[in-house]
């Protein structure tokens, strides 16, 4: 394999064997500290390492893990896509939108919010290429838009069977169990379907980024723009390429949102942005690489997943979530950029 | 007793030592020039007095007392201010001369937290009296040209009462006549105690400034050089060998063009001008900064338009209307300044020597897309053998090379697919004399492919080109073919 990110966490030989240990500990401390917790949780809790409960863990932060690699790839490209929570909420009501008034199957459905997502974020990309609009601004008004047009087909309402539409109408469908089974079945009864997309879909943008050649100009245009354009590269044409699979995935993330759940809830989805661009960004300090990456934002999903699984286990109340999420995503990227630079 | 005096110094960096002995004394009101080829140590030795690094060894004294600053502010305050080469860091725009000038007191805490117009411009103006050279004080920094905003860094030295100026390479971005207004500021700042150390690889700047030449090379002393200085004598002593002819025997080119230009204007009222590039020749355009040279080049590269006019490559039509299609096409080119033009940030995917030379061929070189095989970095092995890249490995970041061996990577990328034209914008930027022999060599070893090398260095140009063209006021002024330019030929 070719690849720069196998020279990068290995400087040349330094001369202290204490730095170099400096160095294993900084780049494998999410593992560490991973193996730890789930040390601890499991002395304070047997149940906790049951196959059952890690599965349930998997399956959890399952939506959080891909929508994590979409904003990661907008991330190598130099840019930010803070669309992905807004894009996964509206995936869940267009799916049930599609099955319950419409009354699509799962093979109608799942490639219609697929191509609502990919179309989302060609509409970022025009945006950011075209009109030149900063990619923070741009995809963060493109959350506000699709939070509000969430909203209008059904007039504020969640929709579910038998939803009462505009009209005075009853929609007749309902949700296709092929669909549910997305998001409620499991391989050999084992492996949650959720947690097979991810891993499938983890792989396939691991190798898409670090080993292929679109991977590699991907990051060349987050790297130095410039440079990449005077090298023969259509920045232009990376950016729509990585914005279009951000905005893919954050509905594939809708589309088992909404087969674990079975309606549209206008509130689903409402913490995810924040927890995918957490994960992407712990994925910084996964290997010390200090950029992003696929494999460590799908960890960093993991690891935040692992440690709400074992604090409620340990009745820790649901109210301090959110501030252990950010107490992790504080410490790890202070471990990442502020030790990092003590040393060199 | 010297001003500023180091003794047997060492500094490592990981495996590489960068300083093994190294030995300085500056004089107050002495001009002391730093020679050494990349990788010498110039520059690590600078920033230990600097206080950006600290040295693992060594006696170090400041008018005699040990002297071991442990951060740039440090090092200022003890007198010891650096003028950085990029001069964008100076001021901010949006904000007048004046303001960049008492830029850094207005951080320190030592100024009133209200401040009146008049009161800035009245200590901004005892600031450039004390520096004895005028500065507009109204204008907004951003309109100064890269001259005057070295001015300003200057100034705010004298201000903080510099006993030694530290320069990098202070004349890369000048032209002559600006060159030689900094060298009258320098002189007058020597003349009234200061001491003066810079870095340079401008033999014009060692002319016209030096008391005396210090050569470093391998982190050592090589030699000292004192007014009247041996340059020839000391750039032999830099790069370890003798120099080769300094000036290439110039070859003629026969044969229809690569490359013609009929009726360019560079700008919409510029006055047209034609080009013909043949192969195995080596074309230099020289001028002022703004004269046009990038224009003319990124034009040719499909990065930019011409206003008018008309290109053929090899006969048929050319008018690329991205730098892709110029590559497809043939027409290759390293753009100014590497960091901004060519390449990776440090840590960031693409950072190694192989993936730089790759960027542009990953298409040719990986037709499945997925990056497999040792075709990368057999081709980065053979271009630091073949360039003699000074790098670990094919692997090892660009960030670890010197500036020259940088530049040489950069010339490997577009050296790895053949080419038609292949165009250079100062390529010479930051590179020691040595690595620069190197590269002339690599360059004018080509007979299949036209080279055209923009510089506003006409000593350089003369120095490395075949042929030189002067560009003025965005059209050429000189004649567009026949035989060699002297170095008087071209000041027309």
């Amino acid at each position: 394999m070719t690849s720069d990110s196998d020279a990068v966490p290995a400087p040349a030989a330094g001369p202290h064997p204490v730095h170099r240990l400096g160095d294993i500990v900084r780049n494998g401390a999410i593992f560490i500290l991973l193996a730890a917790m789930m040390i601890g949780f499991t002395a304070a809790q047997p149940a906790f390492i049951g196959i059952n409960n890690l599965m349930s863990i998997l399956q959890a932060v399952a939506v959080v893990a891909i929508l994590g690699a979409g904003v990661t790839i907008s991330m190598a490209v130099g840019g930010f896509d803070l669309s992905v929570g807004a894009v996964a909420a509206s995936s869940v009501m267009a799916a049930s939108y599609a099955m319950i008034v419409w009354r699509f199957g799962a093979f109608v459905t799942v490639p219609l919010v697929l191509a609502f997502g990919a179309a989302i974020g060609l509409i970022n990309a025009l945006l950011i290429v075209r009109l030149r609009i900063p990619d923070m601004l741009a995809t963060l008004a493109m959350m506000f838009l699709l939070t509000g047009l969430q909203l209008i087909p059904t007039a504020g309402r969640s929709i579910s069977a038998g939803l009462i539409l505009a009209d005075g109408s009853t929609a007749l469908g309902k949700y296709d169990p092929l669909f549910l089974l997305i998001g409620r079945s499991s391989l050999g009864g084992v492996i949650p379907v959720p947690v097979l997309l991810t891993l499938v879909v983890a792989v396939a943008l691991y190798v898409l980024t670090e080993h292929t050649r679109i991977g590699r100009l991907l990051f060349a245009t987050g790297g130095n723009e410039l440079a990449a354009r005077l090298a023969g590269a259509s920045t232009a044409r990376l950016k729509v390429i990585a914005y279009v699979i951000s905005g893919t995935l954050a509905s594939l993330g809708g589309i088992v949102v909404a087969a674990r759940v079975g309606r549209g809830d206008v509130s689903s989805g409402s913490s995810l942005m924040m927890d995918a661009v957490a994960a992407s960004l712990i994925g910084f300090t996964v290997l010390g690489l200090r950029r992003p990456n696929v494999f460590g934002s799908v960890v960093g999903a993991v690891f935040v997943g692992v440690l709400l699984n074992g604090l409620t286990m340990l009745n820790a109340p649901y109210y301090t979530q959110d501030f252990v999420k950010g107490a992790v995503l504080v410490g790890a990227l202070a471990m990442t950029y502020g030790l990092g630079r003590a040393r060199s | 007793m010297a001003l500023v005096s180091l003794r047997n110094v060492f500094k490592a960096f990981g495996s590489t030592r960068a300083l093994a002995g190294a030995s300085l004394d500056i004089e107050a009101g002495e001009i002391v020039a730093l020679m050494g080829s990349n990788g010498a140590g110039k520059s690590t030795l600078v920033k230990i007095l600097a206080g950006v690094i600290e040295a693992d060894a060594g006696d170090i004294r400041l008018r005699g007392q040990p002297f071991a600053p442990r951060s740039p502010a440090e090092a200022t305050a003890a007198g010891i201010v650096t003028v950085h080469q990029s001069t964008g860091v100076v001021g901010i725009p949006g904000l007048t001369v004046a303001d960049s000038l008492l830029l850094d007191r207005y951080a320190d805490g030592a100024t009133p937290f209200f401040l009146t117009r008049r009161r800035v411009r009245e200590r901004a103006r005892a600031i450039v009296e004390e520096a004895g050279f005028p500065l507009p004080l109204d204008r907004d920094f951003a309109d100064l040209p890269a001259a005057d905003r070295q001015l300003v860094a200057i100034a705010r030295a004298i201000g903080h009462k510099a006993e030694l100026l530290i320069l990098d390479e202070p004349t890369a971005s000048l032209s002559g006549a600006e060159a030689r207004r900094l060298y009258a500021v320098l002189k007058d700042l020597a003349g009234r105690g200061i001491a003066i150390l810079y870095i340079s690889h401008r033999l014009a700047d060692l002319e016209a400034l030096a008391d005396r030449v210090e050569v470093l090379r391998g982190g050592r002393n090589a030699g000292s050089f004192r007014r009247p200085i041996d340059f020839d004598a000391a750039v032999e002593t830099m790069i370890g060998r003798p120099l080769a002819a300094a000036h290439p025997d110039a070859r003629t080119a026969a044969g229809p063009p690569v490359l013609s230009l009929r009726n360019i204007r560079l700008l919409p009222h510029a006055r047209p001008f034609d080009l013909d590039l043949h192969a195995g020749e080596v074309v230099a355009v020289t001028g002022v900064l703004g004269a046009g040279k990038s224009r003319l080049l990124t034009g040719l590269f499909g990065a930019g338009r011409f206003a008018a006019g008309d290109m053929r490559l090899d006969g048929r039509p050319y008018a690329p209307a991205d730098p892709a299609e110029a590559i497809a096409a043939g027409v290759v080119m390293a753009g100014e300044d590497r960091h901004r033009t060519s390449l990776m940030p440090a840590g960031w995917p693409g950072e190694a020597v192989r993936s730089t030379i790759s960027l542009p061929h990953l298409d040719r070189w990986f037709p499945s897309g997925f990056l497999l095989g040792d075709r990368e970095t057999a081709e980065g092995a053979r271009a630091i053998s073949r360039l003699g890249i000074r790098a670990a490995s094919p692997a090892a970041s660009v960030w670890s090379l010197s500036g020259g061996n940088q530049q040489k990577t950069v010339i490997a990328r577009w050296e790895a697919e053949p080419s038609r034209v292949l165009l250079l914008d100062e390529p010479f930027q930051g590179v020691d004399l040595g690595a620069r022999q190197d590269i002339i060599t690599t360059l004018r070893h080509h007979a299949d492919r036209a080279t055209l090398i923009a510089t506003s260095d006409p000593e350089e140009a003369a120095e490395v080109a075949d042929r030189v063209v002067v560009l003025d006021g965005h059209s050429l002024v000189s004649p567009a073919s026949g035989g060699a330019n002297t170095l008087q030929e071209v000041h027309p």
